[in-house]
C-alpha cells in the first residue's frame, strides 16, 4: 500500500474541519487516516459507468407547506444552552 | 418470578388486569439498577425520584380510567442522542455534557401518548460513532454476559440495560449496525426499521441518509409492538414515509411455509467465527424444517459496502457536526481571543478521538480535488448495492446472515485499531446503505458463554416478512441466558 496521506495533508484537512492536532498526536492520526483512506480506495474498482449516484434511498422530493406562523421556541428557550450571551444574542470572541 | 424478568407485553397484561401498579414495576427496576449499574454503566442520566414520581402519575392516569396502551407504564431506556425536554441529552460527548434539550423528539412524543415510563438516558459511543461503546465520555459499558467484554455499539447502553434487566426495552439508533450489533453481542432483539419509517426529528444527526431509530427488546413481540408505537409519518421529518403503520404484532407466529430465504454468500465471509456460522446454519435448518426455502444468493457489490459506508457516513458526519462550534450550545473553550481560535480549540477539546477521526475522513472525502473520487464515487457504488438488493428481493422474501462476525470481544482489544473495529459492522452496514429493515435476534450461545445473533433482512417497508421469520426463529431455536450479574 502506497502512502496517500501525509502530515501536510492532515494539517490541511484539520484546518478545513476547524480541528487541531498537537505535534504529539499528528503521527498517529496520519498513520490511521492513511490506512483508512487506503482501504476505502477499493470503491475505485467498481464499474459505475452509467450508474446514477444515490443521495437518499427513497425517491423523495421537496416537501412544501403553508408559510403559516406557528408557536416555536421562546427567546429564553433558545438561549438556554448558550455558553455566553448578552441581551442581544450569542456572545463570541473577536471575529478575525 | 420477579417483575423485571417479564417482557413488556406481559407487564402490559398485568397492568390491564390491575394486578400490579406502575409504581411496583418502577421499584423493581430501580432496585435492579442499584444492584448492577456499578458493573454495567448503561446509563448517563438516571434519577430515582423522577422515575418514581412519573410512575405515580401514570398510576393516577390509569386509576382515572384512561385507556391502557401497549407501553403505558412500561420502563423504556432512551439512547442519549434522542432529545428529551428538560433532561440532559449528551450524545456521550464532552461537547454536549451539559446540554439540556428544549424539545422532545417525535419518538418521545409518541411514547408519551402511551404514558411510558422513561427509566433513564442510556450510554453510547460518542455521537453514535463506534462498535464497542468504548468511545463514550461517560465511561465504557460492560457486557452483562461477561463484564470483561464490550456490549457492542454504538447503542451499547440501550442493549446492555435491556440484557441486564435494568429496563424492559430501550430505543437506540442505527447508522451502520448500531442497534443490531450490540443486540447481537448482548443476546437481545434489535430492529432497524426501513429508512423513513420512524421520524428522526429530535435524533442528533450523525449521517442523515443512514440514521434510523429503532427498538431493543428481550423478545420479538415487544420489538413489533415498540416499532408500531414509534413508527409513522411526521411533518417535522421530510424524509419520513407517509404510509399507514401496520399492526406489526399480527405478523408473529404465522406459518412460514413456502417463504423464500436467500443467504448472501458475500456476508458469509471467512472472517465469520466458526461458532457463529454453525449457529446461523442451525437456525436455517430449523426454518427449512418449518417449510421455508433456503438458498444461497450472490450480491456481488456488497464487497464494497464497508468502503462506501466509510466515505458516506463520515462525509455526512463532517457536515452535520460542523454545528458544534461553541457558539449556541455545548462546550466552549473560554480562553480563546478570536473566534477561529475558539472554534478550533472548542472542537479539539470537545470531541473525542473517534469523532475527530471521522470528521477528518469526511472532510477529506468532500474536499476540493477528492470529491469525485470518493464522495461521488461512493454514492454511485451505493446505487449498485441497492440494485443488488432489489434484484435479490425479486426472488426472496428475506435475506439472512450473521449479525456480527464474532461474539462480544474483550474491552480494549480493538480500541487502537480503527479499521479492525470498523469490520465489526461488515454484515450490518449494507442494510443501512440500502435503507431496508433488518432485525437481529439471538440464535445460540458460544462455548465461552457469549450470545450469537442472526440477522434477518427485508425489502423496503417489509418489516412484516422480517418479523414473521424472526418470530419463527425465536420459537424454534432454543438457547439459555446465563448472565455474570
Amino acid at each position: 500500500m502506497g502512502k496517500i496521506i501525509n502530515k501536510k495533508d492532515i494539517k490541511h484537512i484539520a484546518k478545513l474541519a476547524e480541528l487541531k492536532y498537537s505535534d504529539a498526536e499528528i503521527d498517529k492520526i496520519t498513520d490511521q487516516l492513511d490506512k483508512i483512506i487506503n482501504h476505502i480506495t477499493k470503491i475505485g474498482q467498481a464499474d459505475t459507468s452509467n450508474i446514477v449516484p444515490t443521495s437518499h434511498v427513497l425517491e423523495i422530493t421537496n416537501v412544501y407547506r403553508e408559510d403559516k406562523v406557528r408557536i416555536s421556541f421562546t427567546r429564553e428557550e433558545s438561549f438556554k444552552n448558550a455558553p455566553l450571551e448578552d441581551e442581544d444574542g450569542f456572545k463570541v470572541p473577536k471575529i478575525d | 418470578m420477579s417483575l423485571i424478568n417479564l417482557g413488556a407485553y406481559e407487564l402490559n397484561e398485568l397492568i390491564k388486569k390491575k394486578e400490579i401498579s406502575v409504581f411496583e414495576i418502577a421499584k423493581a427496576y430501580v432496585q435492579r439498577i442499584d444492584e448492577v449499574e456499578n458493573d454495567i454503566n448503561a446509563f448517563i442520566s438516571f434519577d430515582n425520584d423522577l422515575v418514581f414520581s412519573r410512575a405515580r402519575e401514570i398510576d393516577k392516569y390509569i386509576k382515572d380510567g384512561n385507556d391502557i396502551l401497549d407501553f403505558t407504564g412500561i420502563p423504556i431506556a432512551i439512547k442519549d442522542n434522542v432529545c428529551t425536554k428538560g433532561i440532559k441529552t449528551t450524545c456521550a460527548s464532552k461537547m454536549l455534557s451539559n446540554y439540556v434539550a428544549v424539545y422532545d423528539a417525535t419518538v418521545i412524543n409518541k411514547l408519551n401518548r402511551h404514558r411510558f415510563l422513561m427509566i433513564g438516558k442510556a450510554n453510547m459511543d460518542e455521537f453514535a460513532m463506534g462498535s464497542s461503546n468504548e468511545n463514550s465520555a461517560f465511561g465504557v459499558v460492560r457486557n452483562p454476559w461477561n463484564l470483561d467484554c464490550v456490549p457492542g455499539g454504538s447503542s451499547g447502553g440501550p442493549a446492555a440495560s435491556v440484557a441486564a434487566f435494568e429496563t424492559a426495552c430501550s430505543l437506540g439508533s442505527d447508522t451502520g449496525g448500531s442497534i443490531r450489533q450490540p443486540a447481537s453481542l448482548c443476546g437481545i432483539v434489535g430492529l432497524k426499521p426501513t429508512y423513513g419509517r420512524v421520524s428522526r426529528y429530535g435524533l442528533v444527526a450523525f449521517a442523515s441518509s443512514l440514521d434510523q431509530i429503532g427498538p431493543l427488546t428481550r423478545n420479538v413481540k415487544d420489538s413489533a409492538a415498540l416499532l408500531e408505537a414509534i413508527a409513522g409519518y411526521d411533518e417535522y421529518d421530510s424524509t419520513s414515509i407517509n404510509t399507514d403503520v401496520p399492526n406489526y404484532k399480527s405478523f408473529l407466529n404465522t406459518d412460514i411455509k413456502g417463504m423464500r430465504i436467500g443467504i448472501p454468500k458475500e456476508l458469509m465471509i471467512k472472517e465469520i467465527d466458526c461458532e457463529v456460522k454453525s449457529s446461523v446454519n442451525n437456525a436455517l435448518r430449523m426454518l427449512e424444517k418449518s417449510g421455508a426455502i433456503v438458498e444461497e444468493v450472490s450480491l456481488p457489490n456488497l464487497e464494497y459496502a464497508l468502503s462506501v459506508f466509510y466515505v458516506i457516513a463520515p462525509s455526512e458526519a463532517s457536515s452535520n457536526l460542523s454545528r458544534f462550534d461553541g457558539v449556541r450550545y455545548g462546550y466552549r473553550n473560554t480562553k480563546s481571543r478570536t473566534i477561529r481560535e475558539m472554534y478550533k480549540k472548542t472542537r479539539a477539546e470537545g470531541f473525542g478521538p473517534e469523532v475527530k477521526r471521522r470528521i477528518m475522513i469526511g472532510t477529506y472525502c468532500l474536499s476540493s480535488g477528492y470529491y469525485d473520487a470518493y464522495y461521488d464515487k461512493a454514492k454511485r457504488v451505493r446505487t449498485l448495492i441497492i440494485n443488488d438488493f432489489k434484484k435479490a428481493f425479486l426472488e426472496y422474501d428475506v435475506l439472512i446472515s450473521p449479525t456480527s462476525p464474532t461474539t462480544a470481544f474483550k474491552i480494549g482489544d480493538r480500541a487502537d485499531d480503527p479499521l479492525t473495529m470498523y469490520l465489526s459492522d461488515v454484515c450490518t452496514i449494507p442494510v443501512n446503505l440500502a435503507g431496508i429493515p433488518a432485525i437481529s435476534l439471538p440464535c445460540g450461545v458460544s462455548k465461552n458463554n457469549l450470545p450469537i445473533g442472526i440477522q434477518v433482512i427485508g425489502d423496503i417497508l417489509r418489516e412484516d416478512n422480517v418479523l414473521k421469520i424472526a418470530s419463527a426463529i425465536e420459537s424454534e431455536v432454543k438457547w439459555k441466558m446465563n448472565l455474570q450479574i
